[in-house]
């Protein structure tokens, strides 16, 4: 009714009141706090990672449907999947919310997470999509663990 | 005669569609709108005089200087100042607050005092306090606040001691529309020797203000919040306090006489005002307070209180699932500004929501984070009435609110 379905597609509401590996896991190897301080977002990441493969990750936290759903999907997404894929996915995810004019971002390698695309168009929620992807970024590199956006 | 429809023609912006929806504008805490006669004005002093001031012997410099000091005049008698050399022009109400901590407070603040605040400041008029009294070893205390957004006035008799130098506090609340009592908090100042300054930021737009009634040592406001172009305000301080503080930018303008080792000040206001000021701006707010002077200050409370009432009605009736409303009932206590959080659909979700209606709220923490954060949320949404809102505006927002939550709940629209 509104157009907002470029934004909050059907998936995205879906993982916002569901969202997938809502929690902790066990023995965590790696964390990480991510926090958007201007919405207030703020999300714990943790990781098992094992033999260059993030074998289990859950996360914690409270945010905007946006945020949530960016997050639940990435831990869908990278599950079993190895450390190499996430930073591939990461730099695309990047590219495909941040894109200046004339960038293009691999859309096969994305997958689902292209249903998130129409984010770049609300500039104003774009760190919205970022944070769990850096709060990922900063639980793998060991970078004093707590990531801001601002 | 207050009339919403007459006054709304005079606002181009309030005619705009956004996306194919007739704007609710509801940031005014943000920034007002500007009527056209403020528009014209600017237009009119590019066009017809534009040029620098106090010091052309042409006659372009001499109408606009003219034109400035008038805008002076107006914007004194707006606050009822004794004079319009105490005003002083500035950016904002954050410059003037800086101002104040910087050339008052680094004479008048020492180690041990005691500078007293209130939970509700915007940062504005908290940072800078923060960092003087880091800077000076002094302490800042603050006034305890109630459940319902006011302040506990019967503190502040134990939280004034003979060590308070300055109570500083906000008029009415960005955040939660809280009207305090700035009068009765300058009373108790006084009593102790300590100086009141009024942040009136969001107070100076939205009821009648005076300064000798209100007794204030300083007043700060920014004009862009009061139909007012952007980059100005202005800072009120009584005489005997201007007249010992030292200027806080140095430059041209406010010199009276330099020689290769030193220099002698201005007069007041200039003193204080370095450099070229904002001309245009300053002339563009000077005919904002005439469009509000029409209007009658006390007729744009009465407008603005009427709104409020049916506003917490409006919300009182639609009585919506998990959806907490802050500050105080009670309109003769509170501004047009209602701050609200839902507890599962996120401020952020409902702003993106109501902006495809073509409503425009403020999400976040409203410069004011320790106040949203004891409040128990992250953020809020927050809606801001101004003169040009009507009860028909309200009925868009509730139901546009309304709509939102059961789309973010169940996803049905």
């Amino acid at each position: 009714m509104y157009d907002l379905e470029d934004l909050y597609q059907e998936i995205v509401m879906d993982h916002n009141r569901r969202p997938r590996n809502f929690g902790e896991i066990k023995n965590p190897t790696n964390s990480a706090n991510g926090f958007n301080p201007l919405c207030g977002d703020q999300i714990t990441l943790q990781l098992h990672l094992k033999d260059g493969l993030v074998s289990d990750l859950a996360f914690i936290g409270v945010g905007c449907a946006i945020s949530k759903s960016s997050a639940s999907m990435m831990t869908e997404e990278l599950k079993g999947k190895t450390l190499d894929h996430a930073e591939n996915l990461f730099e695309a995810f990047r590219k495909m919310i941040t894109r200046n004019p004339g960038d293009s971002y691999d859309s096969d390698l994305l997958g689902d997470l292209e249903i998130l695309q129409g984010v770049s168009r609300y500039p104003a929620r774009i760190k919205c999509a970022t944070l769990a992807w850096h709060t990922l970024h900063s639980a793998i590199h060991d970078e004093n663990n707590v990531v801001s956006t601002e | 005669m207050f009339n919403v429809e007459k006054i709304r023609d005079d606002f181009p912006i309030l005619s705009k569609n956004v996306y194919g929806n007739p704007l609710v504008y509801l940031d005014n805490a943000a920034t007002s709108q500007k009527p056209r006669q403020v528009i014209d004005a600017l237009v009119d002093y590019y066009e017809n005089y534009n040029a620098n001031v106090h010091r052309g012997v042409h006659t372009l410099s001499m109408e606009a200087t003219d034109k400035f000091e008038e805008a002076r005049e107006k914007v004194a008698t707006f606050i009822n100042s004794e004079s319009s050399d105490l005003v002083v022009w500035t950016r904002n109400a954050s410059e003037g607050l800086n101002l104040i901590a910087y050339s008052w407070g680094e004479d008048n603040v020492h180690e041990g005092d005691e500078i007293l605040l209130t939970p509700m400041e915007h940062h504005s008029n908290l940072v800078p306090w923060q960092e003087l009294a880091r800077r000076k070893n002094a302490v800042i205390k603050f006034i305890p606040m109630r459940e319902n957004g006011t302040l506990d006035m019967d503190k502040v008799d134990d939280l004034i001691t003979e060590r308070t130098v300055l109570v500083s506090a906000v008029h009415m609340s960005n955040a939660l529309g809280t009207i305090n009592s700035v009068r009765e908090l300058g009373q108790k100042a006084h009593q102790q020797g300590a100086k009141i300054l009024v942040d009136g930021a969001q107070s100076v737009p939205h009821m009648p203000t005076n300064v000798q009634e209100l007794d204030c040592d300083f007043l700060v406001f920014s004009g862009h919040k009061m139909l007012g172009p952007t980059g100005i305000g202005a800072l009120y301080v009584k005489r005997d306090i201007l007249n010992t503080m030292e200027p806080f930018l140095m430059g041209g303008e406010m010199v009276l006489e330099v020689s290769y080792e030193e220099a002698s000040w201005a007069d007041l206001p200039m003193r204080f005002e370095a450099g070229t000021p904002n001309i245009a701006d300053s002339i563009g707010l000077g005919s904002a307070v005439d469009y509000l002077n029409d209007l009658g200050m006390e007729n744009v409370r009465t407008h603005e209180k009427n709104l409020t009432s049916y506003a917490l009605n409006k919300f009182k009736e639609a009585d919506l699932d998990g959806m907490d409303l802050f500050g105080p009932d009670d309109p003769e206590v509170r501004g047009g500004v209602f701050s609200f959080n839902t507890v599962d659909v996120h401020p952020h979700d409902l702003g993106t929501f109501l902006d495809r209606m073509g409503i425009a709220v403020r999400t976040g923490h409203h410069c004011a984070m320790p106040l949203v954060r004891s409040l128990g949320v992250a953020a809020t949404v927050r809606a801001s009435f101004y003169l040009y809102n009507t009860e028909r505006e309200v009925d868009i927002l509730v139901d546009g609110v309304t709509e939102a939550l059961r789309y973010f709940r169940d996803g049905s629209k």
